[in-house]
């Protein structure tokens, strides 16, 4: 088993430039990646044994002025190696739409669902991107930085299921 | 019955035709035309819950059946989705802890100790040792209640009730040792940045020691009763199997993956609060099942009972708190003497502590898996963005792959021994 730099020298070396930039904060490794290649770092990143994807986390970095309005965090940990990796991509306001993953981990169809749902970020090629902790005649996204926190929104009605029987 | 006993058997076995001879198989004459698929069969549609007995919560099953056999699920969850993460946005560091313990309520304290633990790595906080010890300790009480909650619950669901008293008498001495700790007994809300709320009561240890005596014996009658019971292992065994790469790939921490036989756990794995110097071992399953969930968390109270009683020997003395005055609150009396001391407790309350601007993600060892916490920080006294990731999140993910094929009462049992808590997996 290779150890973590030497996993994030290889995938700089193979990926060039795709990769922005690879950060320690705190001591935790991140890897800051473009859009367009996201899926292949991942992808090589899963080959590399990282068999966990732990989680996949939205920010709306509206007030935080860094390049790009949102990121899309991937939480990554190898069990081989007991190593935590950070993959980070920021994602333009416009352009809101990335490559799924849950083909390759079953955790990210959810969780890709939650940061749909939270965000609106569209993973192209996910099996069932509905809402998952809002209903679904919610009109927004609730964790974005320019939704007000007291504005609730009732939901009419059940929503009907047999469609996601189907589908995932 | 006097009159049966009167008659004559032999006159009743006259009566029937001769056992020995078998009918004569019929002939059907319809192969040739029908088969099973041309009969009218429609698959039938059911809705389980949100609010249903056997749910634990409010969450929405659907699910197609073929027979009794389900045939496809849909899972729908959000019922108790309160935004626990919006809400965080709009407090300081330190308010947040209480809206921690609504996540896994039935291990609040564990919820709050993760919290803390992200926060005060992002300070650059090392908390005093008489502090990381009482954590550890109240870390697996809490996992031995959490456990108990889970086993029990299973346990009732499908049908065994009396194991539910045995544990709840256990859980009960318990409950009443963290009341005198927090004086809560669901939502502690007693670990503080930097250090905990108070110093523990007058007489815990040996209160701790009293309550953890009637857990072994609540195990051993709850073992005698299950563990080779013919009804629960055919309930139990073979059902809702999870292979170790699927519950790796599923995301699945905590008991559930150390069922499917993957050794994984953070208190080994990553060592926090001096894990590594405690004597106990990771449990781990060989099939993944139903049965081997139920296990993995009886034996592991067992575990969590070592760890008590060894951090209870080495409960050092000295402070609780650390002595940052960014950080902690300045202690009364000098709060009430000095001016400095006064500006100081007024911007720890009105800004909150001052978090280093940056990312963190941090993660312990909850009962139910691994409980992650990704925090941004603008630098501000409040947290930009927290990311909670609940371990149920994820069980809840593979709960569909595990529930299909399966006939509808190996639902309840398959769904309860996931541990599924609202409060963490719709935050």
């Amino acid at each position: 088993m290779k150890d973590l730099d030497s996993i994030i020298e290889q995938v700089k070396e193979r990926f060039g430039d795709a990769v922005e930039s690879s950060d320690r904060p705190f001591g935790d490794a991140v890897l800051t990646v473009r859009k367009a290649r996201i899926r292949d770092v991942l992808s090589h990143l899963r080959e590399e044994g990282f068999d966990f994807l732990l989680d996949i986390a939205g920010v709306d970095g509206l007030h935080l002025g860094r390049c790009e309005r949102f990121e899309v965090v991937y939480n990554l940990y190898s069990l081989a190696g007991d190593m935590r990796l950070r993959v980070k991509v920021f994602v333009p306001e416009g352009d809101m739409n990335l490559p799924t993953v849950s083909d390759l981990w079953g955790s990210a169809n959810w969780a890709e669902r939650e940061a749909y749902d939270m965000f609106g970020f569209v993973f192209e090629g996910h099996p069932n991107l509905v809402r998952i902790l809002c209903h679904r005649e919610f009109v927004g996204h609730a964790l974005r930085k320019d939704y007000p926190i007291m504005k609730g929104q009732w939901a009419t009605g059940t929503s009907d299921l047999k469609p996601d029987l189907e589908r995932e | 019955m006097a009159g049966s006993q009167e008659m004559d058997p032999k006159e009743l076995d006259d009566s029937g035709p001769p056992r020995d001879e078998p009918p004569a198989p019929v002939e059907l004459d319809i192969a040739d035309e029908m088969s099973l698929d041309d009969l009218d069969v429609e698959p039938m549609y059911i809705n389980i819950g949100p609010t249903h007995p056997a749910t634990h919560g409010t969450f929405r099953l659907f699910c197609k059946l073929d027979g009794e056999r389900i045939e496809k699920a849909a899972v729908e969850i959000g019922y108790l989705h309160r935004g626990f993460e919006k809400t965080a946005e709009t407090k300081n560091y330190t308010l947040v802890i209480p809206y921690t313990d609504r996540l896994n309520y039935c291990s609040g304290l564990v919820n709050n100790v993760g919290y803390c633990k992200a926060v005060e790595r992002m300070l650059g906080v090392t908390i005093t040792p008489r502090t990381e010890v009482i954590r550890v300790i109240i870390c697996e009480i809490q996992r031995i209640m959490d456990h108990m909650i889970c086993v029990g619950a299973n346990l009732v669901d499908i049908g065994a009730l009396t194991n539910y008293w045995y544990f709840f008498n256990a859980r009960e001495k318990l409950n009443d040792v963290l009341e005198a700790l927090t004086g809560a007994r669901l939502t502690y809300s007693y670990i503080r940045v930097g250090g905990l709320a108070w110093d523990l009561p007058k007489g815990f240890e040996e209160n701790v020691r009293a309550a953890l005596k009637t857990v072994p014996k609540a195990i051993k009658d709850v073992e005698g009763l299950v563990k080779k019971n013919r009804i629960f292992v055919d309930r139990a065994r073979d059902i809702g199997v999870m292979s170790a790469p699927d519950a790796v790939s599923y995301g699945f921490t905590g008991p559930c993956l150390r069922a499917s036989g993957v050794n994984h756990d953070l208190r080994r794995k990553k060592p926090y609060y001096h894990y590594d110097e405690f004597d106990f071992d990771v449990v781990i399953g060989e099939r993944g099942d139903v049965y081997d969930r139920v296990f993995v968390r009886i034996e592991e109270m067992k575990q969590s009972l070592r760890i008590v009683e060894q951090a209870l020997k080495i409960l050092p003395g000295g402070p609780i708190n650390v002595e940052d005055k960014n950080v902690v609150l300045p202690s009364k009396d000098r709060v009430h003497s000095s001016m400095e001391e006064l500006i100081n407790h007024f911007k720890l309350i009105i800004e909150g502590v001052k978090v280093p601007a940056g990312e963190i993600y941090d993660a312990i060892e909850a009962p139910n898996g691994e409980l992650g916490f990704y925090i941004v920080s603008d630098g501000s006294g409040k947290p930009y963005r927290i990311k909670v990731r609940p371990p149920c999140f994820y069980l809840m993910n593979g709960l569909k792959k595990l529930i299909e094929g399966h006939m509808v009462a190996d639902i309840v049992a398959i769904l309860a021994g996931l541990n599924i808590i609202a409060g963490e997996l719709d935050r």
